[in-house]
């Protein structure tokens, strides 16, 4: 017979109260991993719609000429100079290694038109690519869907005094409004949108492109390397992360973690003081024990390790078990309470070490004040007999 | 040299604001294969004297010397090796451990040794079989007789050889017969040169014991060879 004999006997003979404090953390780690596991769901998510949301990469031609401003953005030597971008650079994109991870790719040409003698700014878009990227656009109207239709800005149909149907004459070209933007507090209040081939064709910039936004994936890859991948695909252009855009999403997604972190703390706290609270109880309860242990001749060490021995194994187990249920919840409750497809499962093995470790410290964490109590135990207070 | 040299012991106890003391002044020497009972009524200091001689309780003065060594000044990991080198401890409730099998509260003892299983349990099973036991290793002890039950703390006491066994009023807690029995135990123990010290307040324990002492409020007040 060996120290863990005595460990396993005494946990044999004691079911219930070890099943007890088993549930008890078990409880802890599976909300923890439940928790862990729809954040992560959510997290997801909540990044891949992000990343809709916008463009986080811009790219411009390579230029050392005075810079333009387009919300904000810096659109380089647009305006002089040599148009380098060109509609056969679009494809190139989408061949880059991570390009799972390119979700949309809006190319513009940007031009300032004479308009009834005013110098207004006019932008060729791909509107399937522009609306895509820009979910917040609400139309009055139309998005342009023919050839020699247009989409105002807010601020450039108050000021031009036209509304959707009207026409409007650019470079002795007869086009219709098909709608007009409600007003969205950005650069795009100033502009007129139209189709890209039509916009090249009118203003005699034929394949030419001042910019290309796109909207990325990088939940799963990093921006860093999409943008390097591009680099090397468009030698020609600078290729730049838009940081602010990234930023803010990293930052909502950081506080959804973070608050995941709490709570999962806060039950694996609940599930800590369960087995402190038990195994306080259940060393009062061994006081006499205690005192036979000392009295033929176990170290103070040796009672330690019975205690921490027994707290271990009932970790390991609530550990497995916790992760377990934990993930089978996430994957029956998830879709239930974020709304979310469940996706395969997939075994995350530094997730489930994890959680066994996590739980194995917990245990003896909690156990040491009720080890290290019992170790100090006066022997003859505990055998009262004597 | 003496097996056991006590002198000048003294155990004093906080009692509230008072202090009691429990043993005053306590000198006696045991040798090797004695068999020595300690008597007096309740509250003399017998128990006291049994669970400083072992290692248990440290004295407020004097000093215990086994086997040459002066065992309170030891530091406390070893003194917990010197109860199990040299002490079996026999209790008047038989404090086994009710999840250990018969055989398993035998082999505690050995637990925290470098005995392997099987000589663990080669050598349980021989003591199992020298207390009348055998048959039944594999029982718990709330499956036992009270007498039963004594033999099996018996067992478990001299399972590792101790050069001493301490007994705390080892028939107790048992009638009359299985008593006698226990005490035909112990003699046998004796005649193969263990040395016993028994507190028991029964006078007939006595006969099987070389030696009586009698202690009366914390001081030895009588010493009788006996037979």
């Amino acid at each position: 017979m060996k120290i863990k004999d005595i460990s396993l006997n005494n946990l044999r003979k004691r079911k219930g109260k070890a099943l007890f404090l088993i549930l008890g953390l078990t409880i802890g780690v599976t909300t923890a991993i439940t928790l862990i596991s729809i954040t992560r769901m959510m997290n997801e998510d909540i990044s891949n719609k992000l990343d809709e949301y916008g463009a986080n990469i811009l790219i411009l031609p390579r230029s050392d000429a005075f810079s333009l401003s387009y919300g904000g953005m810096s659109l380089g030597g647009i305006s002089v100079g040599t148009q380098i971008l060109k509609n056969s650079d679009v494809p190139k994109i989408r061949k880059i290694d991570v390009r799972e991870n390119i979700n949309t790719v809006s190319p513009k040409l940007f031009e300032v038109v004479d308009i009834a003698g005013k110098k207004v700014p006019l932008m060729g878009v791909q509107f399937r690519e522009e609306v895509r990227l820009k979910k917040w656009w609400k139309v009055h109207g139309n998005i342009p869907e023919n050839h020699d239709e247009v989409l105002l800005g807010n601020d450039v149909a108050s000021h031009l005094q036209k509304s959707r149907g009207d026409k409007l004459s650019i470079n002795e070209t007869t086009v219709r409004i098909a709608g007009v933007l409600d007003e969205t507090g950005s650069q795009d209040d100033y502009l007129i949108f139209g189709d890209l081939s039509f916009v090249q064709e009118i203003v005699q910039k034929h394949e030419a492109l001042s910019l290309i936004e796109i909207s990325a994936f990088c939940n799963t890859c990093p921006i860093e390397e999409i943008v390097r991948q591009i680099s090397i695909e468009l030698p020609h252009a600078k290729v730049t992360a838009i940081k602010q855009t990234i930023q803010t999403k990293m930052d909502a997604l950081e506080h959804l973690k973070k608050f995941s972190i709490g709570i999962s703390i806060i039950v694996l706290f609940i599930g800590g003081l369960i087995v402190f609270t038990n195994m306080t109880a259940s060393v009062n309860e061994r006081k006499r024990e205690i005192g036979i242990f000392r009295a033929v001749g176990f170290r103070k060490s040796h009672v330690v390790r019975i205690i921490f021995l027994e707290a271990l194994i009932m970790a390991l187990i609530a550990g497995v078990l916790g992760f377990i249920l934990g993930e089978g919840l996430s994957q029956f409750l998830g879709p239930i309470v974020t709304g979310i497809e469940r996706g395969k499962w997939i075994l995350d093995p530094l997730l489930a070490a994890s959680t066994v470790l996590l739980s194995v410290f917990i245990g003896i964490l909690s156990s040491a004040y009720p080890a290290i109590h019992a170790s100090k135990m006066d022997p003859t207070d505990a055998l009262r007999s004597l | 040299m003496s097996l056991i040299e006590i002198k000048k012991l003294s155990k004093a106890y906080k009692s509230g604001e008072e202090s009691v003391m429990a043993l005053n002044d306590v000198n006696l020497n045991i040798e090797q294969g004695e068999f020595v009972s300690v008597m007096g009524p309740s509250g003399s200091g017998k128990s006291t004297l049994l669970t400083v001689l072992g290692g248990l309780s440290h004295p407020t003065g004097g000093t215990v010397v086994v086997d040459e060594i002066p065992i309170y000044k030891l530091p406390m990991e070893r003194l917990a090796d010197y109860r199990r080198e040299y002490l079996g401890f026999i209790f008047q409730s038989f404090h086994l451990i009710s999840y250990l099998t018969v055989i398993e509260n035998v082999m505690l003892p050995l637990a925290i040794t470098e005995i392997t299983n099987r000589d663990q349990s080669k050598m349980a099973e021989e003591m199992l079989e020298e207390t009348g036991l055998k048959g039944k290793e594999n029982r718990f002890p709330d499956q036992l007789s009270g007498g039963e039950q004594e033999r099996v703390a018996i067992a478990r006491a001299l399972v590792n050889s101790p050069p001493i066994l301490l007994a705390d009023e080892p028939t107790g807690n048992l009638d009359s017969k299985t008593g006698k029995e226990i005490m035909a135990l112990f003699k046998t123990l004796h005649e193969k040169k263990q040395t016993i010290v028994m507190v028991t307040h029964n006078l007939d324990n006595t006969e099987f014991s070389t030696r009586t002492i009698l202690l009366k409020d914390g001081s030895m007040v009588e010493t009788n060879k006996n037979g």
